[in-house]
């Protein structure tokens, strides 16, 4: 056998060239907008986060972007429970099919998704109308905040589900039964048992929603062509749009939402420490 | 049938065909959409046709397009694979520690929105050593990013059910050099787990729109950035387009779902 030191020398050459890509695409791009995000037309300091959180314009492209956001990640997070619980009540050929499904539809985001939902929802889309005539809706306006939920929830959904099925493995049919045996009723099975050991798994995937929201581009920007006010929009604007460039203040916001990115996963990775903890 | 099965079946298979029907809503909507002579202000349309399919099918800018994807998307994964099969290969048989720190790193690229990484990117590379904005060649190295978090995790996920170390040793008592064991028995081994997770990231890449729009946009037109162009023209139309993407993209994971099948 030849030196060790060769061979784990060979061996850190081969990391040569993923290091290379990996900082050139990733990591200099990143350090580029921290850095620049600092870089104000007075010299370098915090003027754009403070212009970024005074002015009224970029603190509603904030709130839009939280709102979206948390709503379309409570929503999508629901209808994944229910979704995955009774996913695990009916047959396999219906289960695995549906499943199948759900992981397929995972896809359909972005631009398609934009488009589809123009077709059905849009102001003469099929469902509005029938909606209308049926006088469930009086108007619906899918360009707006509202529309925007919708639309998120639903690309939400497969997410969710694909996240939560495998976590109500957690939950034994035997507890149940158990609980049952001893008296409990459906609601206090669930508020006792239920709910706290799935707990750890509901906010885990909650903030992987989250984050999943907060960073969408595509299908807002494709919806709305651009015209919607929420945090990515404003950021490619102010260095791709033909009007207004601004590459610090676009770096400053983008930062923002790196900050809420950041903070998400780190409670992430928390929560995931955490429920390893209970799963044993 | 298990005792949960019977306590109220009913109730979850409402549930689920809702699910399933939530889900269904805007492909069946499109899907008829693009197979509708016209359809506008009705809740049904007035006549089906194949005419969009065919006027998409024979659109030659389309079918540059499609082209031009299936260029990126490949020449990323191939990138990938190239990239990280020797980092994985180092980093499992010489440096077990490092997966520790690759774990945080392949963390940045799910935790950094891409609009967030255009904004350095269109910086860095429009001018300066390596000016490839507006080139295919940008969005091969963003798209190895995309890839990477996904790649690394099944390919070591792969790498430990084979048992690397031993199979090294073997290889090694026999004769061979670490290089000839690498490449005539790890890499057989990972033949299908690599397969699966290149056809998967092909999936979501062909998907990509961001990166597509911002860094290249017009200039190397991709479908994505093709399908919003046409956003404009006929609706029916799009609908052809995306109900065609949709199809390929099904056709791909469905192919590594075989895949994946076929293995356990």
């Amino acid at each position: 056998m030849k030196s060790t030191i060769s061979s784990k020398g060979w061996a850190l050459l081969c990391l040569v060239p993923f290091a290379l890509f990996f900082f050139a695409f990733q990591i200099a791009p990143l350090a580029w907008v921290a850095s620049n995000s600092l870089n104000t037309a007075e010299g370098w300091g915090l003027g754009n986060f403070q212009q970024a959180f005074s002015s009224p314009f970029y603190r509603q492209a904030m709130r839009h972007s939280l709102e979206v956001a948390f709503w379309s990640s409570l929503f999508g997070i629901v209808i994944a429970i229910i979704g995955s619980y009774s996913l695990r009540q009916v047959s396999s050929r219906l289960r695995d099919f549906v499943m199948a499904f759900s992981n397929m539809t995972s896809n359909f985001s972005g631009v398609p998704l934009a488009f589809a939902f123009i077709i059905l929802l849009g102001f003469n889309g099929a469902l509005t109308i029938l909606l209308k005539q049926m006088g469930v809706i009086e108007d619906f306006n899918l360009y707006s905040k509202t529309g925007l939920i919708v639309l998120y929830t639903y690309f939400q959904i497969p997410l969710g589900v694909l996240l939560l099925y495998p976590a109500f493995d957690a939950l034994r049919e035997d507890w149940r039964e158990s609980a049952e045996l001893l008296g409990a009723s459906t609601w206090q099975f669930w508020r006792h048992i239920g709910l706290p050991v799935l707990t750890p798994a509901l906010l885990g995937t909650f903030v992987i929603l989250l984050a999943n929201a907060l960073g969408a581009y595509a299908t807002v920007y494709a919806l709305t062509t651009g015209n919607f006010n929420i945090l990515p929009i404003r950021i490619a604007a102010m260095v791709s749009g033909d009007i207004f460039l601004d590459p610090n203040m676009a770096s400053a916001l983008a930062m923002v939402l790196v900050g809420l990115m950041t903070l998400i996963t780190i409670v992430h990775q928390w929560l995931l420490r955490r429920s390893y903890h209970v799963a044993r | 049938m298990s005792p949960a099965e019977k306590r109220s079946p009913l109730f979850h298979q409402l549930v689920v065909y809702l699910l399933f029907l939530i889900l269904l809503l805007p492909l069946l909507g499109t899907l008829v959409y693009s197979l509708s002579t016209s359809w506008s202000a009705t809740i049904l349309p007035s006549g089906f046709t194949f005419k969009w399919y065919l006027a998409l099918w024979s659109d030659a800018r389309f079918l540059a397009a499609f082209g031009r994807s299936l260029l990126v998307c490949f020449g990323a994964l191939a990138l990938a694979l190239l990239l990280i099969l020797p980092l994985l290969f180092v980093v499992n048989y010489h440096f077990p520690r490092l997966d520790g720190v690759m774990n945080v790193l392949i963390l940045l690229p799910f935790a950094i929105p891409p609009v967030v990484s255009s904004v350095g990117l269109m910086q860095l590379f429009a001018s300066g050593p390596l000016p490839i904005l507006g080139t295919p060649w940008i969005l091969i190295g963003c798209y190895f990013t995309i890839a990477l978090p996904f790649m690394y995790r099944a390919i070591t996920n792969n790498l430990q059910a084979i048992n690397l170390r031993d199979l090294m040793d073997a290889a090694h008592l026999l004769g061979a050099s670490t290089w000839r064991a690498a490449f005539m028995v790890v890499l057989p081994n990972l033949r299908k787990g690599l397969m699966v997770s290149v056809f998967l990231s092909f999936s979501f890449l062909f998907g990509e729109f961001v990166f597509a729009n911002l860094l290249v946009g017009s200039r190397y037109e991709t479908l994505q950035v093709y399908l919003y162009n046409m956003r404009n023209d006929s609706g029916h139309f799009t609908s052809a387009l995306v109900i065609s993407y949709f199809m390929f993209v099904l056709l791909m994971t469905w192919a590594a779902n075989r895949l994946n099948k076929d293995k356990s």
